[in-house]
């Protein structure tokens, strides 16, 4: 394998409802950071690939729209996923591999003000049994939530404690949405939306967009001092049918982690951004990861300041900030950033895509050498 | 400068072909019945699939099954969508038909909340009009004398 | 069901075809770069939008210059008058035509612009349609206004002798 690292990492704040932006505006300003960064320019530039959704644009082949922000004249390589760009990204991982380019730019965007959301994610659900029944993405999540409360793996509490966490984490991610601070009891406190799931336990409604450079062996090292190396990605995925699912499980999660080399035996994190919609998908995915899921903190949840764990969602997660097709490319941004910035050197990113954790990829990052 | 924007409807008026497995189980609720379908290693899938998630295999004959089950997991709508079954507070639910290996999704007329929990027993309530769609089953209702 | 069961089911054919209908709703925008362009046509005025690196003069301005990558959005008022660097002539007849076939569709290079815009040429025969014809907008009221391309009824020959092919030889 040759040796591919994340070298650049730019995001739009998330807002609510980006009223000014049409797709190549979006995409433009990020893409312009990342490359900037990476000390590159857009001709230098050796494979391109995004990831979005037409159907949250209510555009088909919205992402040729968005083209125009990379330049493509005279013609380049470039893809584009119709998902998150995590798996845009480990498209252009892969394409390194071959060995003839060394450096890609992946970018994603997604602008959820636009249509209803709910219904627009109606469409990513099979067309006979589920999506005729209009079952919306939180009411699924809540399905899964209900069946972890079941298990006596979690219990309402734990759920608003990741959420307190995460929007203590964001109060200093100037990109996250959700930033205002609120205590476990203050949220407990809240009605349910659909229940168990409160307002706090579902992620905010995001537009934004993201970019990361990828550079490959001596040109990542020329390129930036603390290239974040990809020392293993992978992506696994599940039967779509809920009923056919442990849906408080993530073995598809378990067996990326184990290929991507976070199994059992791995060494340990300094740092872990996982793609967790929802706030019981965080507890689930910390089991599959072999995280510890409790602690011993006072509110069981570590948040990096109290208990032995790694550091979760420094940056908030997308419980603070969810823009759809963005959030899981944003995990891998944030941590491989936060290495390159010298906050630790091994961190473990995960995205996820379908409903209830039906897909998901996780990647291990480290910098060379010791403590910066 | 002020940005414009206008108001869009995007619209697909598609058919889709059922194929033979799908086809089948949505003929059968049309005529009121439910049907499973049996995997090459003995399950009972429902609602049936083509091919077994579990090893690739294609299915093979449709098993019979009656319209009562077991929820298995629940969440509980107090403000239904449009797009929702019930257009009144209902639940969602996993229900595993008796006879059945593995859940399927529909709604639960249970009035409230607190007439649902996991484990509670259902059975279907069927649309007079039936046209060989999921929605001809109208919902799932608590089998009578089912306490909390 | 057996094909020739003879009980009441088979009156009915078996399923196989389900009506699988999407609609949903957006209020999409059109961004700032559009936006300032169609803003001008409800003053009847052509605003396009300069790339600073190549200077190529875009209608619409853009996000990006599809060469360089930077917005194109040097404000850049353009005449509404022009070249037609092609066209094509409509002949059937369908829901959304202007007007009955035959018309002329037109690809115009506005003096002053580097990207041609598409609309229609009435007043000549569709025969007479041909590359270079100079052409001049035709606007409609002033109470008919609005930031839409629709502010231009439709383009008319100007009078002009036809522009030398190498005028716009580079803008196809
Ligand atoms: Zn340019």
């Amino acid at each position: 394998m040759r040796d591919v690292a994340i070298i650049a990492f730019a995001q739009l704040p998330a807002v609510r409802r980006d009223t000014e932006r049409e797709e190549v505006e979006l995409v433009q300003p990020v893409v312009t950071a990342a490359l900037a960064q990476a000390g590159l320019d857009r001709r230098d530039v050796g494979f391109t690939i995004s990831g979005s959704c037409d159907y949250l644009l209510g555009r088909p082949f919205s992402f040729v729209a968005a083209l125009d922000a990379v330049a493509p004249w005279p013609p380049i390589a470039e893809s584009h996923v119709e998902m998150d760009g995590a798996w845009a990204l480990y498209e252009a991982w892969a394409r390194l591999q071959c060995g003839d380019v060394d450096t890609a730019l992946i970018y994603a965007y997604g602008k959820s003000s636009l249509g209803e959301l709910p219904d627009v994610l109606v469409q990513q659900l099979d067309p006979y049994y589920l999506a005729p029944l209009g079952a919306d993405a939180i009411s699924l999540a809540a399905l899964q939530a209900r069946a972890l409360l079941d298990s006596g793996r979690a219990d309402e509490r734990r759920l608003a404690a990741v959420a307190a966490r995460s929007r203590r984490a964001a109060a200093a991610n100037p990109c996250a949405q959700r930033r205002s601070r609120r205590e476990v009891d203050e949220l407990l406190a809240e009605p349910y939306l659909v229940a168990p799931l409160r307002k706090h336990d579902c992620p905010p409604i995001s537009d934004g967009a993201c970019a990361v450079v990828l550079a490959a062996g001596d040109v990542a090292r020329r390129l930036v001092p603390r290239p974040a190396w990809i020392r293993g990605i992978d992506h696994r995925i599940e039967p779509h049918q809920l009923g056919h699912r442990d849906l408080t499980r993530s073995p598809s999660t378990a067996e990326a982690a184990a290929r991507a080399g976070a199994g059992p035996d791995a060494a340990p994190f300094d740092l872990v951004e996982l793609h967790a919609p929802f706030s019981h998908q965080e507890l689930i995915l910390r089991d599959a990861l072999g995280l510890p899921t409790d602690d011993g903190t006072a509110d069981g949840i570590d948040d990096g300041d109290g208990g032995d764990g790694p550091a979760i969602n420094p940056s908030g997660g997308a419980l603070a900030a969810n823009p759809m097709m963005v959030a899981g490319l944003t995990r891998l941004g944030e941590a491989a950033a936060r290495l390159m910035a010298g906050d630790g050197r091994r961190a473990l990113a995960h995205a996820t895509s379908g409903p209830c954790l039906q897909q998901n990829l996780v990647c291990v990052l480290e910098t060379d050498g010791g403590a910066p | 400068m002020d940005v414009l924007s206008a108001p869009y409807v995007l619209e697909y008026t598609y058919q889709r072909s059922t194929g033979p497995v799908i086809g089948r189980f949505l003929t059968a609720l049309r005529d009121g019945r439910l049907e499973g379908v049996r995997t090459t290693t003995g399950r009972v899938l429902m609602p049936p699939l083509e091919y077994d998630p579990a090893t690739g295999e294609a299915t093979g004959e449709p098993v019979p099954l009656p319209p009562d089950g077991v929820v298995t997991t629940w969440a509980w709508v107090a403000t239904p969508r449009p797009g929702h079954p019930l257009d009144r507070p209902f639940a969602w639910a996993l229900i595993r038909i008796d006879g059945a290996d593995t859940a399927m999704l529909h709604a639960v007329d249970a009035g409230a909340a607190d007439a649902m929990r996991t484990g509670m027993r259902v059975t279907a309530r069927w649309r007079a009009e039936r046209t060989g769609s999921i929605l001809d089953l109208a919902c799932f209702v608590p089998v009578a004398g089912e306490a909390p | 069901m057996s094909d020739d069961a003879p009980d009441a089911a088979a009156t009915a054919a078996p399923v196989t075809m389900v009506p699988s209908h999407v609609r949903l709703t957006y209020t999409v925008t059109a961004g700032r770069h559009l936006s300032s362009y169609l803003r001008a046509l409800a003053d009847r005025r052509i605003v396009g939008g300069r790339c600073p690196v190549c200077t190529k003069v875009y209608l619409p301005a853009r996000g990006a210059c599809p060469t360089c990558g930077v917005p194109a959005d040097q404000p850049v008022e353009v005449a509404d008058r022009g070249t037609v660097t092609t066209f094509c002539v409509i002949r059937i007849p369908f829901e959304a035509a202007p007007f009955p076939p035959p018309y002329v569709a037109v690809a115009i290079l506005l003096d002053g612009a580097d990207m041609p815009i598409f609309h229609l040429v009435r007043g000549i025969a569709p025969e007479e349609a041909r590359m270079g014809m100079r052409v001049q907008a035709r606007w409609v009221a002033d109470d008919q206004l609005g930031p839409t391309l629709a502010s231009i009824r439709w383009f008319e020959l100007s009078g002009e002798p036809d522009a030398a092919y190498e005028t716009y030889a580079n803008h196809l």
